[in-house]
């Protein structure tokens, strides 16, 4: 029950257009035994079926600009393969600590962001 | 054949690589460069940063499925919880005045990053 409150709350929230994955891993980390790892593999897999859906829904509406996206895309395949494979390197409380530094950034920007 | 803009190629590298390393991120690393580098409108750059962390995030699913980081067993009820939620935040409480949230979440993250980093 309490994970799925943990996904409900997490849920509302970056339905709200802020948010997902910095409130859901933290969440995890802080309320239940996973690690930092898990708690990464679990916003991952969350991701994936809420992102499905929207996608249809902004392709229907065609707010998807493909050719830049391409481009993206093509760099981001090789970056998503060597950050995933730093992950195995890293022990879990290290990488909590990475995870809280890129968090922090997030967080000064939110703050510091012009309309 | 459309050609390829090698910056934004590398844009794409380091996005994928915080967004692997961290299971989490890019979107938000790359809504900001779609709107402030390639002149995208707010909405177009959050349905094209979409179109971009998903196949990144199954890419580094499949590659934590392989290290036996997921628990799918966890994973199903969060997942549950998450699409709800989803789509009662999107549903119901969009019209909620968009800066003051902003500047709570700021700093709630603030406190919650510095939690992660001394803890």
């Amino acid at each position: 029950m309490k994970l799925f409150f943990i996904g409900l709350i997490s849920g509302i929230i970056s339905g709200m257009g802020i948010g997902g994955g910095t409130i859901l891993i933290p969440s995890l980390v802080f309320f239940t035994e996973l690690n930092q790892k898990e708690a990464q593999g679990i916003n991952l897999v969350v991701f994936i079926p809420v992102a499905i859906a929207a996608l249809i829904v902004h392709y229907k509406e065609g707010n998807i600009k493909i050719k830049q996206a391409k481009s993206i895309i093509i760099g981001g395949i090789f970056g998503a393969i060597l950050g995933s494979l730093l992950v195995l390197k890293i022990n879990p409380n290290s990488l909590r600590r990475y995870f809280g530094i890129f968090l922090l950034f997030i967080g000064i920007y939110e703050l510091i962001k012009k309309e | 054949m459309d050609t390829i803009d090698f910056k934004l190629v590398a844009i794409g590298f380091v996005t994928g690589i915080i967004n692997g390393l961290f299971g989490s991120g890019g979107g938000t690393l790359i809504v900001p460069v779609l709107v402030f580098l390639v002149k995208m409108e707010d909405f177009e750059a959050h349905a094209t940063a979409i179109s971009i962390i998903l196949p990144l995030s199954i890419i580094s699913t499949i590659m934590y499925l392989k290290s036996n980081i997921i628990k799918f067993n966890i994973g199903y009820v969060v997942a549950i919880g998450g699409i709800i939620g989803g789509f009662i935040g999107a549903k119901f409480l969009k019209r909620i005045p968009n800066i003051i949230l902003r500047k709570i979440f700021g700093v709630i993250i603030i406190i919650t990053a510095l939690r992660m980093i001394i803890g």
